[in-house]
């Protein structure tokens, strides 16, 4: 018995670091394979990578295109403003698309992967053009699992990165240091690497570096500084991709990287010595994400109780995993980017290129409460009188619009009950914490919660009061 | 009778401190005899979007300045001149009185080395006061709150925000601000069965995260009765607010300071003030809504005699471009005002130069103000607090307090 409860708990904490969690149907089926077996289906239920299609190229046109429309005559002026407006909920209805994604289940590991890298390689929607935000989360996505150098590579090419690090400014003559700083102090080496010489040499190197109006990846080869540079004391008429490489020579880029999955998938306190020897196999690897993430998951030192619940979860990672747990539906997208914007992570809108901070930062008074109250509002579509900050930018204004009073969604109890059908009662707290929670509960916690069922109430009644009451929990902010 | 007022009268009455518990004499004492607070208030009001600055505070006889706004620029007639060079947008009619009487000083120039156009990003960057190339993750009234958390006095209610989320300006490292919209809601909301025992619930804890998520849990509850209890005992205000939201909110604020809270800092913030298109009815209206309401708190303050122990600052993550767009508005500046209201400034008038707008980088202004030597003034000499441990670093204080 203590066994199987172990593989559980076990089960439980692989899903939701490497995935958004699962249904308790799903951990009690994995408890009874070994963790290797678990981790190898993990990753082959996330081979398969299928970009997003929100927004179609072909019909996609950015905002200076309509308005060219509007004055040609092409476009009356209701519908220049119609097609404005529909571009702004493009990003709105790629993040839903994206949050559907991960509480879907498929291909778990992947999504999860790709939203450590999106905080990674921070990019923030800047205006309304939705497209070069869908081809850099489909870029993000589908090199989340393959071979860092690709990622790096693929991401610092992407129209939206090259626009928010002002890559079209940097020109032979007049560089703009912008990416060539970011991409040394937070996409490789970390701060403290690297000379502000490099950077001023790297910014030349990157220079010619552009994308045109069908949001490709061009090199204007007259803009580009050809001279010879100077970067980590080697000279020569370096390009952008040299530079690229130059960064993956470095062993610091292995361990700053490793240092950072570390502290998001397994603890954020670190342990130096595994840190280093994984960073040392990374290395080695050619810089293969799923050999390291391999090695983590299989661990022995993963399923240590020091990194059981060590991690908060962020308000994407809560709200995708409630919803897979128990299957949930919204009717509307509103309502979960109301929920991103309270708590403080909207995807495509990270704070800036450094990403969320995460951690014990997305905790305090009002977002604590607000996360304790969130299974009353997805559940039980309690009444939301909590208001998001006006958005500064009249860009993301279609992001900032209320929620409404109350979420519409649909629950899919009768799935999540079935594990639960045969427990008796007495044992049904303690049986839904294992699957819900890190920690066993504490008398004071039972009993504050078994107070929250009423006289009477049938069995799956109690199913769905315990459940919510335990989604509650400060410790369910942990996973 | 109020708990305070028994103790002033006793006190009186035993013409001395002898009789007052010494728990609440170290509270307390610095009240005696007196209606003001035991300590300085700072009031910080952010205008987000990028209010524009030039046509907040009008250059009216810069010809430039009509040169490149020839749609929306206010006329020379109708602004309300504050100086030779500088004059109020007339829709800041209601605070003209407060300038006229030195309780306004107003900051021109105000900005940062190399200045990002980001609404947030720069937002960012006044948060948490870092120099515009690095990442921090504390705001500056979040460090002043680390910096003054000992024992009793580390609670989250020493800074409010009248909102329902909390800025990043308010978090730091080891304690962050409190977000109270309505005292009553906040109280109601830690009310539930669930909430309330568990904060009071006396858990071992199997990880530190569950500690520190407890202890927000336990300092949230009890800050949010500790306002609440306070705030419903005060008087509603003899000063009739304007029914906008600043003007609610500043209510508040002047509720929770006359109702005696240990609150030194309340942070509130309005947007709407992002104005790329047919900028000055948009912004007058703002601009008006603004003026009223602080005029209305400043009056309260003058009533209540606290106008020499309040100070209330105003700013926006960045000014506007002097050359107007083509849809008669303006696009993301730089360089921007900053104002403060208060009794104890000295004295109130237009602080510094006005802008230069022959000198522009890239067709913006240039600061010459940091707006981080403004948080070392009030932090230093007003809040009387370390500034350089809260800023990182030691930045000129200026003479307006």
């Amino acid at each position: 018995m203590r066994k199987e409860k172990q593989a559980t708990a076990r089960m439980r904490h692989l899903f939701d670091r490497a995935g958004f969690g699962a249904t308790p149907a799903g951990i009690a089926e994995a408890a009874q394979s070994p963790v290797r077996k678990v981790v190898r289906t993990l990753f082959k239920q996330s081979e398969e990578y299928t970009p997003f299609t929100v927004i179609d190229p072909e019909e996609y046109s950015p905002k200076k295109q309509l308005k060219n429309m509007a004055q040609n005559g092409m476009l009356d002026r209701d519908s220049l403003k119609a097609r404005i407006k529909e571009n702004a909920e493009l990003v709105r209805d790629l993040n839903v698309t994206w949050l559907d994604r991960m509480a879907s289940g498929k291909g778990a590991l992947r999504e999860k992967m790709a939203l450590f890298w999106h905080g990674h390689f921070a990019c923030r929607a800047q205006g309304r053009n939705g497209l070069v935000m869908q081809q850099y989360a489909n870029v993000v996505r589908q090199h989340a699992l393959g071979k860092f150098g690709d990622l790096l590579a693929g991401v610092s090419k992407t129209p939206a990165m090259l626009q928010f690090l002002n890559a079209q400014q940097n020109k032979k003559n007049a560089p703009n240091e912008n990416f060539a700083r970011e991409v040394m102090e937070l996409f490789t080496l970390g701060r403290g690497n690297y000379t502000e010489h490099d950077i001023k040499e790297a910014a030349r190197a990157f220079t010619g570096w552009g994308f045109n109006i069908d949001g490709e990846f061009t090199f204007r080869q007259q803009a580009h500084d050809t001279g010879e540079k100077e970067i980590f004391g080697k000279k020569g008429a370096f390009t952008g991709d040299d530079v690229l490489t130059m960064l993956l020579e470095q062993k610091q880029t292995a361990r700053y990287i490793t240092r950072k999955i570390y502290r998001y998938f397994v603890n954020e306190q670190e342990d130096r010595q595994r840190v280093d020897t994984l960073a040392d196999g990374f290395y080695r690897s050619g810089y293969d994400i799923t050999q390291l993430m391999e090695t983590i998951f299989t661990a022995d030192w993963f399923y240590d109780p020091a990194n059981i619940g060590a991690h908060i979860k962020s308000p994407v990672e809560l709200l995708a995993g409630m919803r897979h747990t128990l299957g949930v539906q919204f009717d509307q997208p509103q309502p979960q980017v109301f929920v991103q914007r309270t708590l403080g992570q909207v995807l495509f809108y990270p704070p800036n290129v450094a990403g969320w901070p995460g951690g014990r930062n997305w905790i305090d008074s009002s977002s604590l409460l607000f996360r304790m109250k969130l299974p009353d509002y997805v559940l039980k579509a309690a009444e939301v009188n909590i208001r998001a900050k006006d958005e500064a930018d009249v860009n993301a204004e279609l992001l900032a619009k209320r929620g409404k009073n109350q979420f519409t969604t649909i629950v899919n109890w009768d799935e999540f009950e079935k594990p639960f059908q045969r427990v008796k009662d007495e044992e049904l707290l303690e049986s839904l914490a294992t699957y819900l929670l890190p920690y066993p509960l504490q008398p004071v916690q039972q009993q504050l919660i078994l107070k929250t069922i009423k006289p009477g109430q049938t069995h799956s009644e109690q199913i769905r009061t315990l459940t919510a009451a335990l989604m509650s929990l400060p410790e369910y902010q942990l996973s | 009778m109020k708990r305070r007022e028994f103790l002033n009268k006793s006190a009186l009455a035993t013409a001395g401190t002898m009789m007052i518990p010494h728990f609440l004499k170290a509270y307390e004492t610095s009240h005696l005899g007196s209606g003001a607070p035991a300590h300085k208030i700072l009031v910080v009001v952010q205008l987000s979007g990028g209010n524009d600055g030039l046509n907040t505070v009008v250059p009216y006889r810069n010809d430039i300045y009509y040169r490149e706004r020839p749609g929306i620029a206010i006329k020379a007639d109708k602004v309300l001149k504050l100086n030779d060079d500088v004059g109020f947008n007339p829709a800041l009619e209601s605070i003209k009185g407060l300038y006229d009487d030195g309780l306004l000083t107003i900051i021109n120039n105000v900005g940062y080395p190399n200045p990002d156009r980001s609404h947030f990003r720069s937002m960012d960057i006044w948060h948490t006061a870092s120099d515009s190339d690095k990442y921090v993750q504390t705001g500056w009234v979040g460090r002043y709150l680390d910096a003054n958390c000992s024992g009793k006095a580390c609670e989250p209610h020493r800074a409010i925000e009248v909102d329902d989320t909390l800025s990043l300006a308010m978090k730091g490292s080891d304690i962050n601000g409190l977000a109270v919209l309505d005292p009553k809601k906040l109280y109601n909301q830690t009310r539930s069965g669930l909430v309330h025992g568990l904060s009071e619930s006396k858990l071992e804890a199997q990880h530190e995260n569950v500690a520190y998520l407890y202890k927000t849990l336990a300092e949230t509850v009890s800050s949010a009765d500790y306002v609440y209890d306070k705030a419903k005992r005060v008087k509603a205000s003899q000063i009739a607010y304007p029914g906008s939201e600043l003007g609610n909110r500043l209510k508040t604020v002047s509720e929770l300071i006359q109702s005696d809270v240990s609150t030194s800092v309340y942070y509130i913030s309005i947007g709407g003030f992002d104005t790329h298109i047919n900028q000055v009815n948009q912004q007058e209206r703002l601009l008006s809504q603004y003026a009223e309401a602080v005029n209305a708190f400043m009056r309260d303050m003058k009533q209540a005699g606290l106008v020499n122990d309040v100070l209330l600052m105003t700013f926006s993550e960045f000014g506007r471009r002097v050359k107007q767009n083509a849809s008669n508005g303006t696009d993301h500046g730089t360089a921007n005002n900053v104002f403060l209201f208060g009794g104890n400034l000295t004295p109130g008038k237009v602080f510094n130069e006005a802008p230069n707008l022959t000198n522009l980088d890239e067709g913006d202004l240039k600061y010459s103000v940091d707006f981080r030597s403004i948080y070392a003034t009030l932090l230093r000499n007003w809040l009387k607090t370390d500034d350089v441990a809260i800023l990182g670093k030691k930045f000129d204080t200026l003479q307006f307090v």
